[in-house]
């Protein structure tokens, strides 16, 4: 079973790397609720109720300021739904 | 340290999944180490809008006297968190359909011996 | 799958009107409060799964079979598409908002601050609402139908 411990202790040694890598990359990041220079959401909150006519600020977001990225979800949840229908058709009896 | 807590949390969600991945034998196990590695990226995307003591950004029912573009938390990636969310329920139906023809093509669902079998 | 017991098909029948008005609440209010298309259509989904696991999964195939409801999904993806298509003609940008501030269906700016809930409001977010939510609906019933009926065939035939 040379082989298959060798790959044992590559596979132990490659997680623990990358794992220190991850660890010491945690401090690097702003602290927990000290936000920095945030002006798009800024702008965003103020302006929310007299451009879009909303309350809900989320909302607004999703559908409206990116509108795009709700069109490109839509189309992977259709292309889901299709992938799922298209692998069992031989089922039915 | 104690302000880096949720981050910490992320880093050993990411590596609870890896490990589910990388050193387990069963089809179903390796899935669901996938599914909490997205999980982990969520909540990553979710505690980097935090302000401190804000509120909901829905002007409907807000609490009289906030100040509202200082102490709201950030829309933006909550946003981007439900379109993850929604794509991560899409993979995980198409990895669980190829799951089940695995298992009645080969009769286990063992990873090792789906690798050795040739027919 | 097997067919659950009579007392767990009554309670099925008493709670899924339950489940899907709430989730038809969180779909239509989603400009006023937390919710949305996404979130209404995953708890109305749900309820169909609950369906789904009382009554057993050939029983519910027989009556709907996923032609029809791939077609309803279709019509909830069109529709989102037309509202879109309908911002670039009325006011120039793909997606615009054309109805907020006019006197149309969903017209009325509210107020700004902290504001009663109107339903009126919203622009052409309602319509949006709408229209991912009978998708998502329609899309995850489809899902977990298939996967359920799949695995209750005894052998796959060609």
């Amino acid at each position: 079973m040379n082989s298959m411990e060798k790959r044992t202790i590559a596979a132990v040694l490659a997680f623990s790397i990358v794992a220190v890598f991850f660890f010491f990359s945690i401090f690097l990041i702003h602290p927990f609720g000290d936000l920095g220079q945030v002006q798009m959401d800024n702008h965003i909150i103020a302006n929310t109720q007299n451009e879009t006519g909303t309350n809900n600020g989320v909302t607004a977001v999703v559908f409206d300021y990116r509108g795009f990225d709700t069109l490109g979800e839509a189309t992977i949840l259709f292309s889901a739904v299709a992938g799922v229908i298209m692998i069992f058709r031989r089922v039915k009896e | 340290m104690i302000e880096f807590i949720p981050f910490i949390a992320v880093v050993v969600m990411v590596f609870i999944g890896l490990y589910a991945v990388m050193f387990r034998r069963n089809l179903i196990k390796i899935v669901i180490g996938i599914t909490i590695i997205e999980s982990g990226i969520n909540l990553f995307l979710i505690t980097l809008g935090y302000r401190e003591g804000g509120v909901a950004p829905i002007y409907t029912g807000l609490p009289p006297g906030t100040a509202y573009p200082e102490q709201m938390v950030l829309p933006v990636p909550q946003a981007l968190t439900l379109t993850s969310i929604v794509i991560g329920v899409a993979v995980l139906a198409l990895m669980l359909s190829l799951v089940m023809h695995i298992y009645r093509k080969y009769g286990t669902l063992d990873v090792r011996k789906i690798r050795r079998l040739k027919e | 799958m097997t067919e659950m017991t009579k007392i767990v098909k009554t309670i099925a029948n008493i709670l899924f009107p339950f489940t899907v008005l709430f989730g038809l609440y969180i779909i239509a209010h989603g400009h006023l409060t937390p919710g949305g298309g996404f979130q209404g259509g995953a708890v109305v989904a749900s309820g169909c799964a609950l369906l789904l696991v009382a009554y057993s999964s050939r029983w519910v195939f027989k009556r709907i079979k996923e032609k029809r409801l791939a077609t309803f999904e279709s019509i909830g993806a069109i529709g989102f598409i037309t509202v879109a298509l309908l911002g670039l003609v009325f006011s120039m940008v793909f997606f615009g908002n054309f109805l907020a501030g006019s006197n149309l269906l969903f017209g009325t700016t509210p107020a700004t601050g902290s504001t009663l809930a109107d339903f009126n409001t919203g622009g052409v977010l309602p319509l949006m609402n709408f229209a991912v939510g009978v998708k998502v609906i329609a899309g995850l019933f489809v899902i977990v139908l298939v996967m359920a009926y799949a695995s209750s065939v005894k052998e796959w035939g060609q």
